[in-house]
């Protein structure tokens, strides 16, 4: 039997009064690329914190090869955050940064190191991404959100890491930059053959870079499936969602999506 | 008896509220300095924050205490010449500068300055998530972002407050040779043999605690924020006024209790 690369049981999180996650499942394998899939504020992005250790679930399991990473601290966690690179849903670029100690950053961990080759590195990592030597000393603040998501991807790519997480990963892009990011994405996993973990609610990049896709509604796993299914699921909330119709299982969001910014302290 | 005990029951609300507060801040602070005498330390951003908390504040904080020391002259003169005490102005200029208005005043203009600089720069990496990369990324946020701060504000406010000392006697000296009528060796005589080593330990003392506290609520409000840039802006108000207060309670709490004797 094939090794879960990642596995979730009956994860659970609350902001105050606002349930979440109210028990969540989901298997990975490796070199799978899983893309999780709900509407706004429905708790994708707080998953995707649990995973990384940013929020601490209330309760359930977190599984990296079999290892538990709820409760990992110190030198621990630092090891399996060491095989994850993440792309934000807005780049959170280091705008004090220039481009290439960005791109570096992963490698350096914030420390100096030597310029000349970490440069030259970043240099290889943004032509991966399809970008120029000439961006490298810039700062992001003069990027285009475009540029912002490459160069986070190579920022996310460079230390090599074995699971790749993408946050809403074509966010306020136009469709010709989104189709551009999406390949890149689907190009990057496979040339580093790492598992992926996506989160969005765009329907055109969940089927560009999805092998499997899970639905994520009323704080669970509704659904999962390969994305060749995800037409003839044969489920409310997946035929709702992807169909983009107001009418069924899922409400439209009548209190304020969970703050994870109010609840910052958690972190 | 309730139109009575209600100012009560809010006096004792707002005591818990800010007591509250000031046990966060001192948790944040103990968490930063628990964390920073562990490596991995980061020289380059430490001599960074040095530049930008000391380098640049120089020309503001030396205005200030430029102008400040002359007028001090100026009211000094008028005030003692009611009883016949002109004479005294190098003296009283000297200690008033070193001992008070040269850190407070640096302490509450590097606050102004800086505070809120280091809050709105650290709120805004919170809500771009720039703060979730760090740690993403294998880097604790408060040796990487808090520490260097802390470390450079306390460093560079009692050089800074040297600076400032001795810039405001200079304008007290230039306002006292050029409007009043005094000698101008005389005047920097007078004003070296009432200036004690006392005078200055209290001012670097002071200096370094100010420098502390302006960086600590600046870096405390600006790494609890939330709420878009509604937030930034709600924590680079909170970090200033926070640092005045603290830095006016410290002064007044260090000159009583510590140099008061």
């Amino acid at each position: 039997m094939t090794q879960l690369r990642l596995s979730l049981r009956g994860v659970h999180k609350a902001f105050g009064a606002k349930q979440v996650l109210a028990g969540v499942d989901l298997d990975i394998l490796p070199g799978q690329s899983m893309v999780v899939i709900g509407g706004s504020g429905t708790g994708k992005s707080v998953l995707l914190k649990c995973i990384l250790g940013l929020l601490r679930p209330d309760r359930g399991s977190i599984r990296l090869d079999g290892e538990e990473l709820v409760g990992l601290a110190g030198p621990a966690l630092d090891r399996a955050r060491a095989r994850f690179g993440m792309l934000f849903q807005g780049g959170a670029l280091f705008d004090s940064l220039t481009v290439w100690r960005n791109v570096t950053f992963a490698l350096t961990a914030g420390r100096s190191g030597r310029a000349g080759t970490l440069r030259a590195r970043a240099i290889e990592e943004l032509a991966r991404v399809g970008l120029g030597p000439d961006v490298a000393d810039l700062k992001p603040a003069s990027l285009s959100g475009g540029m912002q998501k490459r160069v986070a991807l190579a920022r996310a790519i460079c230390a090599r890491p074995d699971i790749l997480f993408f946050d809403e990963p074509t966010t306020g892009l136009d469709p010709i930059m989104a189709d551009v990011i999406n390949r890149l994405i689907r190009e990057q996993v496979a040339a580093l053959g790492a598992t992926a973990l996506s989160i969005t609610h765009d329907m055109g990049s969940v089927r560009h870079i999805a092998d499997r896709v899970a639905m994520l509604a009323e704080g669970r796993i509704v659904w999962e499936g390969a994305v060749a299914e995800l037409d003839s699921s044969g489920n409310p909330f997946v035929d709702q969602f992807v169909r983009g119709r107001a009418d069924g299982p899922i409400r439209l969001p009548a209190t304020a999506p969970a703050g994870l910014a109010d609840n910052a302290a958690d972190r | 008896m309730s139109w009575l005990l209600r100012p009560l029951i809010g006096l004792g609300a707002f005591a818990i509220m800010a007591l509250g507060a000031l046990g966060r801040l001192v948790l944040f602070a103990g968490e930063t300095l628990g964390r920073a005498i562990r490596p991995p330390w980061y020289p380059a951003r430490l001599l960074e924050q040095m530049a930008l908390v000391g380098w640049f504040s120089l020309p503001v904080v030396g205005l200030t205490a430029l102008f400040t020391g002359a007028a001090l002259a100026q009211q000094v003169f008028v005030g003692g010449s009611r009883f016949n005490a002109e004479s005294t102005v190098p003296a009283i200029n000297v200690i008033a500068i070193v001992r008070e208005l040269g850190p407070v005043l640096a302490g509450l203009m590097v606050a102004g300055r800086v505070s809120s600089a280091m809050a709105a720069e650290i709120a805004t990496m919170r809500v771009t998530e720039q703060i979730d990369a760090l740690v993403t990324l294998r880097t604790d946020p408060f040796r990487y972002l808090i520490a260097p701060r802390l470390v450079a504000a306390t460093l560079m406010l009692p050089l800074l407050v040297i600076v400032a000392n001795l810039i405001g006697v200079m304008g007290g000296w230039l306002i006292a040779t050029t409007r009043l009528g005094f000698n101008s060796s005389t005047y920097l005589i007078t004003t070296a043999r009432y200036l004690e080593w006392e005078d200055v330990r209290s001012s670097l003392v002071k200096a370094a605690v100010f420098g502390f506290i302006l960086a600590l609520t600046g870096c405390y409000n600006g790494f609890r924020s939330s709420g878009g840039a509604a937030g930034v802006g709600r924590a680079t108000t909170n970090a200033v006024v926070t640092a005045f207060i603290l830095i006016l309670l410290a002064n007044l709490v260090i000159t009583v209790l510590v140099f008061g004797a």
